[in-house]
Formats: structure tokens, sequence, C-alpha cells
């Protein structure tokens, strides 16, 4: 195949995201709003929403979480940007991380200067059960989900031909976990804005206040051991294996190189997109890792000029404990069949020489599965131009990676951003 | 050989039948489960019917103690889990199926890799009677 290159140079000038939980009163509407304000406060000369020429929005499925089908539209008119074309973009989990790569390839075509790509999704309006239902059908309807499948089930099944072949235990994938809370415990618009140790001590104080026996969890280990506590959703994935389910809104401003220097004297430019399909997980040769990643992050390298040594943070999709120990190996980042064991030796911690998922990941700061993939780049944006706070990495780092998945693979989307 | 399309439709009426049925392109030879009404492998347009062995091996599987309202409504729940998994035919394509014959209450990552034969559930009464592929140890 040919090498691709962009037809122009795309920078990201803002970035921005509402707090994500749950939020009964709240609509996507009111979240992507959050979002904008959140993005336009990050774009350091300021932004005139009028310079907007056009928006893509990820959503993966308002129709069935909201019974509100067309959101971009909205999305526009909310923000007062109509008439302007608002285009929603579906790929499931992946929906706003492909929804960045067409603002991308958009403003790349010299169609647009100024384009915003957000990500929207609400969940919680729905009963667990019927949130399950609703998740299920980024599956295949047909022949996956009439098996039992649910989406805990794909990953542990992928986990259990992992686990199998490379001799993983459930113990790297508790590592995941404890590392994404940790990270997000620094992270303000995290959902689970704590440490596992902090979500231990909470329970042991409600406990205490409801006159229960108090438990007497000697570690976070034992604590994430425990059947009751910590219990299983598909073997071998347990509950704090699991991203929430999550409401929340992402928003990402991209324009042309030439003009960043109008919006920000910090511009992050994305030098790398890839994007690949699959077929349901059962018409893969390998369930060890996921295709789709491993094609679409070769693109993104490829066009970048660049090589996993180079990438200095990534944002990966850790919808799963599991799904992040695979990302890492897709992305390059460790050979197949290692990354279990970079999560157990700690290398991909803050401080470790591959920091991954500093946000707190979609494991702990939360799933909006259509917000997720451009939330990765509001993570990136602040790492890159050292504005992530205390969960800063104690390093210059200007090339980075964002990893989005969606269904089990059936898309995947990458981008590798660059500070010059 | 039969007329039936290469279609979700017909393949439920073979399961209906307890018959698991391949699609095999004409052009290269390769297999389906489920079946293609074109070859993705190489574009080709006849495809043809053929009955699969109905022996494979267990590629990835879990147990779900979480289900959706199909498997709660067939019975299952955290105390009574079920299993669910990815099992790769004698003939080498891969499908989805329930999987029967393995303690789902105590699965152990050592089972990838039993062999397996096709098993027929029949859940459902009347109009909503269905079929369900599942593969048993
Ligand atoms: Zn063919």
């Amino acid at each position: 195949m040919t090498k691709r290159k962009l037809g122009r140079g795309v920078a990201v000038v803002g970035a921005g995201m509402s707090k994500f939980g749950a939020f009964p009163e709240k609509t996507t509407r009111d979240l992507f709003v959050e979002a904008f304000k959140d993005m336009r406060a990050s774009v350091d000369k300021g932004l005139d929403a009028n310079d907007i020429e056009a928006l893509y929005i990820g959503n993966y499925s308002s129709d069935l979480f909201e019974r509100q089908g067309h959101t971009a539209p909205i999305m526009a008119d909310w923000i007062g940007l109509t008439p302007r074309p608002a285009t929603r973009v579906e790929d499931a989990c992946a929906s706003s991380g492909v929804a960045l790569r067409q603002g991308l390839l958009a403003v790349a075509s010299g169609a647009y200067d100024v384009v915003l790509v957000g990500g929207i999704e609400v969940m919680n309006k729905l009963p667990i059960a019927e949130v399950t239902e609703a998740l299920a059908t980024a599956g295949d309807m047909l022949y996956e989900i009439p098996a039992g499948f649910t989406f805990p089930g794909f990953y542990a099944a992928m986990a259990t031909a992992y686990m199998h072949r490379y001799g993983a235990t459930p113990e790297a994938l508790m590592q995941v976990a404890l590392k994404n809370h940790d990270n997000g415990a620094l992270n303000e618009k995290a959902q689970f804005n704590s440490t596992i140790a902090a979500v231990m001590e909470g329970k042991r104080r409600s406990a205490e206040k409801k006159g229960r026996p108090i438990p007497t969890w000697a570690n976070e280990m034992e604590f994430l051991h425990d059947d009751r506590a910590n219990p299983m959703i598909a073997w071998p994935l347990r509950l704090f294996d699991c991203s929430p389910v999550t409401d929340g809104a992402t928003a990402v401003l991209l324009v042309s190189e030439e003009i960043a220097r109008q919006y920000t004297d910090d511009p992050i430019t994305i030098i790398g997109s890839g994007q690949a399909s699959d077929g349901a997980l059962h018409d893969r040769p390998d369930l060890t890792s996921i295709g789709a990643a491993k094609k679409a992050s070769q693109m993104a390298y490829e066009m970048a000029g660049v090589t996993a040594n180079d990438i200095k943070v990534a944002e990966v999709h850790d919808c799963f404990t599991i799904a992040e120990i695979i990302a890492t190996e897709d992305i390059g980042f460790f050979e197949p069949g290692k990354g279990h064991e970079a999560a157990e030796e700690g290398l991909t911690t803050r401080h470790g020489p591959k920091p991954i998922n500093t946000s707190g990941g979609l494991k702990s700061k939360g799933h909006p599965v259509g917000a997720s993939g451009a939330g990765q780049a509001v993570e990136i944006f602040k790492q890159m131009r050292g504005k992530a706070g205390e969960r800063q990495v104690d390093r210059d780092v200007d090339l980075a990676l964002t990893h989005n998945v969606g269904g089990t693979g059936q898309t995947a989307v990458v981008h590798i951003y660059e500070r010059k | 050989m039969t007329e039936r399309a290469f279609s979700e439709h017909s393949f439920q009426t073979f399961l209906s039948e307890h018959k698991l049925m391949a699609a095999k392109c004409e052009g290269c030879g390769a297999l389906f489960v489920p079946p293609r009404p074109m070859c993705p492998d190489c574009h080709g347009e006849e495809m043809a019917w053929v009955e699969v062995s109905g022996k494979g091996k267990l590629a990835a599987f879990t147990a779900v103690y979480i289900g959706p309202n199909a498997m709660i409504a067939a019975g299952y729940d955290r105390k009574n889990p079920y299993m669910t998994g990815v099992v790769q035919l004698d003939e080498g394509p891969l499908i989805s199926a329930q999987i029967l014959g393995l303690d789902a209450a105590q699965p152990e990552v050592g089972s990838i890799g039993t062999p397996l034969k096709v098993a027929f559930i029949e859940r459902g009464e009347e109009e909503a009677q269905r079929t369900f592929l599942a593969f048993e140890a």
C-alpha cells in the first residue's frame, strides 16, 4: 500500500470535557455545552465560536440510551452554531475517535480551517439491564449475542485466550485497575476520582455506620479477590475489571496548522492517523490481540514517521483491564504476550517508562462510549502542554498516542500527536 | 443441494432441523459458518451449502454471571452462570456458541482446546420457539 500523508498540517488548539459520572438531571445537550465551555477555556488566545465551520460529533446510541436520534444538529444548535454542517459519527465505542479522524481529514483536505470534534453519551437514563442490551448491539446481533455473549463476556473470552497462551494471571489484570484508579484519583473530571484503597476505606466506613461487620481486607489485592466486594461479571473479569456506565461529553478544536498560532503559541499537531475495521470476534484468526488496532497503529506510525519507542505517553482503550494489556501490545509498546508482565512490573504507571492512561483511562475516568475517543485527546492535549496538574508525567512529552476501539475491535482508530 | 438463500434465515432453518451448515465458496473453496451470500475472501458470488462435521475445539470462553435478558429468561443468573465461547470447527471456521458440559461455576483456563461437538438448544414456545447453536464437551 502507498504511504499516505495528510494534505496539510492539522493542529489541536483546544480540548475539554464535561465531568464524567452519573447525572440523572442532565441530557447530552447539557453535557456537551459543558464540554464546549471547558474546551473554549483551554484555547490560550481565546476562541470566537463563530470561527467554527463544521462539527463532527461521535455518539454511539442516543437512540437507545435517550430515545433521541439525529443528535449532531442538536449539539450545533445548543452551542449556537447552526446552520453549519453537523455530522454524527457512529462506530460504537470508537465513535468520537473516528469523529476526530473525520475532522482531521476535513481540515487536511482544505474544506475547512476550523472544525469542532465532539463526543457525547448519556447512558444512565436506562436501567442497567437495558444498558447491557444497548451495548450488546455493538456486537453481532445475529450470531454473537444469541450465543449468550455480553460485552464483558467478549473481553473475558479474549482474556481466557490470552491467559491460556501467555500464562497471564487475574492479578496482572488487577494491577491495571489499581494503576488506573491511582491516576483517576488525580483527575477531578473522573467518575471514580479515588484510589481503590480509598474505595475500600469508604466501604469500611459505610459498614461501620450501618452497624455491620467491618471488612478486614489486608490490602487492595485481598479486596479485589473478595467475591462480595468485587463480584464476578464474566469470568475471569470482575466488577473492577470493567469500565463503568457513564454520562459525559468531550470537545476538541482542530484547526489548520497555518492558523494554529492565532489560537495558541503551543499547538499540538496530529501527525499520524489510522483506522481499520474487522468482523466479529469469531471471524478472527487470533483472539489474543485486536487486528484492527494493530493495523490502525501501523497506519498511524507510518504516516507520522515515528515508532512505538518514540511515544512518551498513550491513552488506550481500557474498557476492560484485559483490553489495556492487549492494547499496549497492539500499539507496539510491548511484544505480544509481554503486556501482562509490563503491567505487573509497573512499566505503565505515571513514573514508569511507558505511561498509559494517565487520565485514569475508561476504567476510572469513566466510559461514556461515544465520548471516550475524543476524551483521550483531551488528556493528551493536557499532558503534552504540561497542564495535567498532579498527574503530569515527569518528562518532556513531544510525542503521544491515542488508541480507541469500537466493539471488540470491529473498529479501531489510532492518532499520533506531536508538540513542536 | 438446496435452493436456500445464504442468509441468517436459512442458517436458522437448518439449525431448527439440527443441522450445522456452512457456505462454501465455489471460487476459492473457503468455508463460512455463519454463511455468507458473497465470498469475503475472493469476492466470488457462487456459494454452495455443505454440512460440517459439528466437531471442533474450544478457542476462547467465559462464564457469564450477569447475562442479557434472553439468558435470564432462560434461567441463568449469578447463582447459575452459563458458559459461552468461540469454537474452532475441525473444518477451520470459528463460531460463537453456548458451551455445555463444562462447569460454569468452576471455570479453568485449561479448558481451552477441549474437544466439543455440536448441540442444539430449543428455547421458547410455539411462535417464539427457536433453536440455539451450542457445543458440548
Ligand atoms: Zn472465495
